[in-house]
């Protein structure tokens, strides 16, 4: 089985958020680069599937300079088998669809998984774009996995409740909470091998954009916070009705 | 040209956010001089679908086909672009739920439209369309450009207020061409908790951290809740500990959650857990560190021991429900 992990190159999520160029621009100064969260546990539970079924092959795949690279091998280093960056700046999600399309067609593949959303953009479509470009099955806010007897069996969130579906490979399937739980990290052994596994450059494929981000700002500093004797609650609740008038 | 707003409905029912859906298209509508037509899939009853004119819409188009029987993310989003092409709709507006979320994607790629994703104020004008949403996970906010001739907006729950404005609805029913080969990856099965309150659409939410020492002492965080008519919801800690399950989990990697009040108890308040609730209107943290970083983000707070504070508070609580 063929999989091919879509998986973004995003800032810590520790990170304090600035921006550059007029806030036209992502600052970048500073800033440590991971896998995307959601990625890292779609990740995470592709390589527990992997030791329970044997037969598959793991291969990442990223729309973005060569500056992700260390991100990539680092995905490499936890357990995936080979990688793919198509050299492209990820502008837009359509373009991003686009990109990761072109290399399943390359590539041929069993089952594409994609994080839940970027934690950048938060655009939490590509995955469906994905699906919609290639006319594949897809399956979104996946929060359990499992493969059995060559079917997959999923589990997804719903809006008041959960489904369980059972799906023919091809398809499309994002990650969602619960996918997997503790993140694995890489090991030294993996860290060595990474270097040794592929990681091929691809161009990318034309696709105009449709969407752009002229600006960004930054939340309004909130005023400083009101503190009440905790032996005094109604006071609180005096506040919270008469004050800021939410009760 | 049109506006066309998915309405879903919950076995027949709609919810607040599909009023708040409306009342935000029809802001797009009087923008761009054209009606607001929704649009829904499968039963529900006249008086239900009548409500949809109170928030302005003019027309509900009901697509009933037993092949929509399910919700597969194909099968509704050839539906609603069919729609959207027969009645040459130029803007298409979903909520930013689970389900939105699964249809606008595909829905923008059959249109061959632009996508602005959880959008959370109105346009200030309509060309060129730039528009604000939210940017890094909720610690920024983008003014976002779509150039596309259609254009596909969801809104983020909870961004926009409920705007009654009434019109008379007229209902029509709309057919739609579903093929077989679009019905893949059916539910085998369905588990729903009705009358649950959802996390993501509750005004209120009630929130418990690490500071609670187990999931044994959650009964004063569900009671607080109730008394709140609120949700009660976790920290990513507490979910990844299995205390709470995870799709209580709110926070960058959680649920981004945006409700009018949000109590903090027991969490410090790490970077990644602001940025999923610094949406809300009022927050008020309950911890016992002073120092903890929920406090600078919190509008309001107390510093104490929870298990004293938290029971203290629902009594004050209940007097004041009471006296009401």
């Amino acid at each position: 089985m063929k999989v091919l992990l879509c998986m973004s190159h995003v800032p810590d999520t520790t990170s304090k958020i600035r921006f550059t160029d007029n806030d036209t621009a992502f600052d970048k100064t500073d800033i440590q680069y991971i896998i995307g969260p959601h990625e890292e546990l779609a990740l995470t539970r592709l390589l527990e599937l992997k030791e329970e079924i044997g037969d598959m092959t793991i291969t990442v795949a990223n729309v973005g300079l060569k500056e992700t690279e260390p991100t990539i091998r680092k995905a490499l280093a936890v357990g995936a088998d080979d990688a793919i960056r198509v050299d492209a700046e990820p502008t837009d999600a359509l373009f991003v669809a686009k990109q990761i399309a072109e290399v399943y067609k390359q590539g041929g593949y069993d089952l594409i998984v994609t994080g839940k959303e970027t934690i950048d953009y938060n655009g939490a479509q590509v995955g469906e774009m994905i699906a919609e470009l290639l006319d594949l099955p897809s399956i979104t806010s996946t929060s359990n996995f499992e493969i059995k007897d060559g079917k997959a069996l999923l589990e997804r969130e719903i809006d008041g409740g959960k489904e369980v579906i059972e799906v023919d490979f091809p398809f499309v399937a994002t990650s969602g909470k619960g996918f997997a739980i503790e993140p694995r990290i890489p090991a030294m052994r993996g860290i060595m091998m990474a270097r040794k596994k592929p990681l091929n450059v691809v161009p990318a494929v034309e696709q105009a954009n449709k969407t752009k981000t002229n600006k960004f700002y930054l939340p309004e500093a909130k005023g400083a916070c009101k503190f009440i004797d905790a032996e005094n609650v109604e006071e609180l609740v005096n506040l919270l009705h008469e004050e800021a008038k939410v009760l | 040209m049109s506006v066309l707003a998915y309405t879903e409905n919950w076995d027949g029912k709609f919810k607040k956010s599909t009023y708040e859906l409306l009342s935000y298209a029809n802001k797009i509508a009087e923008m761009a001089g054209t009606e607001l037509v929704a649009l829904t899939i499968g039963d529900v009853a006249e008086d239900e679908l009548k409500s949809l004119g109170t928030y302005g819409a003019t027309k509900v188009m009901v697509v009933k086909d037993e092949k929509l029987n399910d919700f597969i993310a194909k099968s509704y989003s050839s539906a609603i672009s069919q729609v959207a092409q027969n009645i040459d709709a130029k803007y298409v507006l979903f909520a930013n739920n689970v389900s939105g979320r699964a249809l606008a994607g595909r829905t923008t790629v059959q249109l061959d439209a632009g996508f602005a994703p959880g959008v959370m104020q109105l346009p200030t004008a309509l060309e060129p369309f730039v528009v604000r949403k939210k940017a890094y996970s909720g610690k920024a906010f983008a003014d976002f450009e779509l150039n596309s001739e259609i254009k596909v907006l969801s809104l983020t729950q909870n961004s926009f207020e409920i705007i009654e404005n009434t019109k008379d609805i007229a209902i029509e029913k709309a057919s739609v061409q579903i093929e077989d080969k679009d019905i893949t990856a059916k539910p085998k099965s369905v588990e729903k908790t009705t009358g649950k309150l959802l996390i993501t659409e509750a005004e209120t939410l009630v929130s418990g951290g690490r500071g609670l020492k187990g999931p044994e002492n959650w009964g004063m965080i569900e009671e607080m809740a109730e008394v709140l008519g609120a949700a009660n919801c976790c920290s990513r800690p507490v979910a990844d500990l299995g205390w709470r399950p995870h799709e209580e989990h709110v926070g960058q990697t959680g649920k981004v959650v945006a409700p009018n009040l949000y109590f903090a108890i027991g969490i410090s308040g790490a970077i990644q857990h602001l940025a999923g609730v610094n949406g809300s209107k009022v927050m008020v943290a309950i911890n016992t560190d002073p120092e903890a970083p929920f406090f600078e983000a919190a509008d309001y707070g107390i510093i104490g021991d929870a298990f004293k504070v938290v029971p203290q508070l629902i009594e004050a609580l209940k007097k004041f429900k009471a006296g009401q």
